[in-house]
């Protein structure tokens, strides 16, 4: 909060939030127009961190651009991994082996959860809870270990191929993701003595950042958030792809629209995770890991694909032009938070302060995947 | 007024019972490992930078510079160079230079190469990196397996 403008005319201030603040994850700006302590009008401001993903993807081969896709959004880089795969993979006509469909279903559920529990320590951080992050990040720690007995990388992975995945898993994954989801599971009541019915954090949430239905549509706003705003939408049930029809799991939806009701929504979505990597493991068949003859230099045909996933923060869809070539024409990339955060400025009009970044918080904002 | 007592009474209970967490956290035993002091062993399927495989029987490199993994590289980073020997067959490796500064370890390159059985690059465990300038990180992987052979 650094420049303070005083305009005599109406009593209004701008306040700038960032773009290097502890409450705003990364570099982010907002510009907000104060009256006192309420927020008359917010702004983002984006393009600090933009690296022209789409048009470094339009100048490299098809394959080349797979490290691209981890680095959106660094904290569910596997199904942005996945949506970019699928594309590809829909647009060239491969078929997958089934074994790979579910090692990629296993490790971005882990994923997920992984990201949903570091938006948890985070989140209770800029409320100024200390505490919870440290506890969070200790779950953390053992899906990233997991995760990188399997792919290498701990935080930005690239392990999806075109027709399958890197490499098979070792014999310590399965007893390893069994104990990790016993563990986490006997943690969650944890979580929820410690935060979900602390007080303070009820009276910090409840009825804090009212979001509606028709707000979220208006923006396009996707995963937790609509599903806080009781919008039962989710990819993975509604478009869905790879083996997600055959788990059994349940999209949690919350009518309230405020910033309980998303977090309520992410901290059922680690439950409902656990139970499809559960059963993922439960079903893993035997066979090969990668498809048989994927041309290794890739020309999809002639056309125009769209791919969409859903990722921890909502649908993340890749829309790929073909021109037969084996660099991509076009490569339009749809990111969740992106639209999550345009209904800010919309949102936080007449809100205090501190409840504006309790509803920046409850948004899930990944930067880089904005900027992308 | 009843509903407000409550919502005081069980408020000030749920502050309790978070204490009494961490209390009991308090006491058992700390998850964090003191590195450097403690240092965890690393998969196996780690991926360092990447090194150059030496052949199990003569100690040289591999790599027969066909440049596969060159062109694989999205970033760009790799450079390899070869010439033609008398008495020996193909190209043998003089130059196989990684530019770590841009590298990221997607494993592209070591995909792409095609010699069998054993791939002529590979990652390396190496994950203690530190260095003061840039070039400390333009590896030239050749020299590296020559200094490990000696
Ligand atoms: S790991 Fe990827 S970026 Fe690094 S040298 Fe190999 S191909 Fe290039
Ligand atoms: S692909 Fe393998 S053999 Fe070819 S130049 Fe690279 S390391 Fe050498």
């Amino acid at each position: 909060m650094s420049a303070l403008i005083q305009s005599q005319a109406n009593e209004t201030f701008v306040l700038n939030l960032g773009p290097q603040h502890p409450a705003t994850h990364g570099v982010l700006r907002v510009k907000l127009t104060m009256d006192g302590e309420y927020i008359v009008e917010a702004e983002p401001v984006l393009g600090y961190i933009h690296r022209m993903h789409e048009k470094m993807g339009e100048n490299r081969t098809w394959a080349q651009f797979l490290p691209n896709t981890g680095r959106m959004d660094y904290l569910h880089a596997l199904a942005f991994n996945h949506g970019y795969v699928a594309l590809v993979e829909r647009a060239a006509g491969i078929t997958v082996p089934e074994r790979a469909e579910y090692l990629r279903v296993i490790t971005t559920e882990l994923n997920r959860v992984s990201s949903h529990l570091l938006w948890f320590g985070a989140f209770i951080l800029d409320l100024g809870g200390f505490s919870p992050l440290l506890y969070a990040f200790d779950d953390r720690e053992h899906i990233l270990d997991l995760l990188e007995s399997v792919t290498g990388s701990r935080l930005t992975y690239c392990y999806f191929r075109f027709g399958g995945v890197y490499n098979d898993i070792d014999d310590n994954f399965v007893p390893g993701a069994r104990a990790f989801i016993k563990r986490l599971r006997e943690r969650m009541p944890m979580y929820h003595n410690l935060v979900t019915k602390n007080i303070i954090l009820m009276k910090r949430l409840q009825e804090v950042g009212p979001i509606s239905a028709e707000m979220c549509r208006k923006y396009g706003a996707t995963g937790p958030v609509c599903r806080g705003s009781g919008i039962n939408f989710d990819v993975r049930k509604h478009e869905p792809y790879s083996i997600y029809p055959e788990m059994d799991f349940e999209v949690p939806v919350y009518e309230q629209g405020d910033s309980m009701a998303r977090y309520m929504v992410r901290m059922d979505e680690i439950e409902q995770s656990l139970r499809i990597v559960e059963q993922a493991l439960d079903k893993l068949p035997e066979g090969p890991v990668m498809a048989e003859k994927v041309p290794k230099i890739l020309k999809p045909p002639k056309g125009d694909y769209y791919h969409a996933v859903e990722t921890a923060r909502g649908s993340f869809g890749v829309r790929a032009v073909s021109d037969g070539g084996n660099i991509p024409y076009r490569l339009k990339l749809r990111s969740p938070t992106f639209s999550n955060l345009s209904l800010f400025g919309e949102a936080c009009r007449g809100m205090l302060l501190p409840d504006a970044l309790a509803l920046m918080g409850s948004l899930d904002l990944v930067i880089p995947e904005i900027d992308r | 007024m009843s509903d407000y007592l409550k919502e005081i009474i069980s408020g000030t209970w749920s502050l309790f019972v978070g204490l009494g967490i961490t209390i009991r956290y308090f006491f058992q035993p700390v998850v964090t490992v003191q590195y450097p002091h403690q240092t965890l062993p690393m998969t196996p399927r780690f991926r360092g930078h990447t090194e150059l495989v030496p052949d199990p029987e003569s100690g040289g490199p591999l790599c027969i510079v066909c440049g596969m993994c060159e062109k694989a590289c999205p970033s760009n980073c790799i450079t390899v160079r070869g010439e033609k020997r008398e008495g020996v067959k193909g190209k043998v490796l003089t130059e196989y230079t990684l530019d770590f500064t841009r590298c990221s370890l997607c494993g592209l390159c070591v995909e792409s190469c095609p010699v069998t059985p054993t791939k002529a690059i590979t990652f390396s465990r190496d994950y203690n990196l530190a260095g003061v300038s840039k070039e400390a990180y333009i590896f030239d992987l050749k020299k590296r397996l020559e200094a490990e052979n000696r």
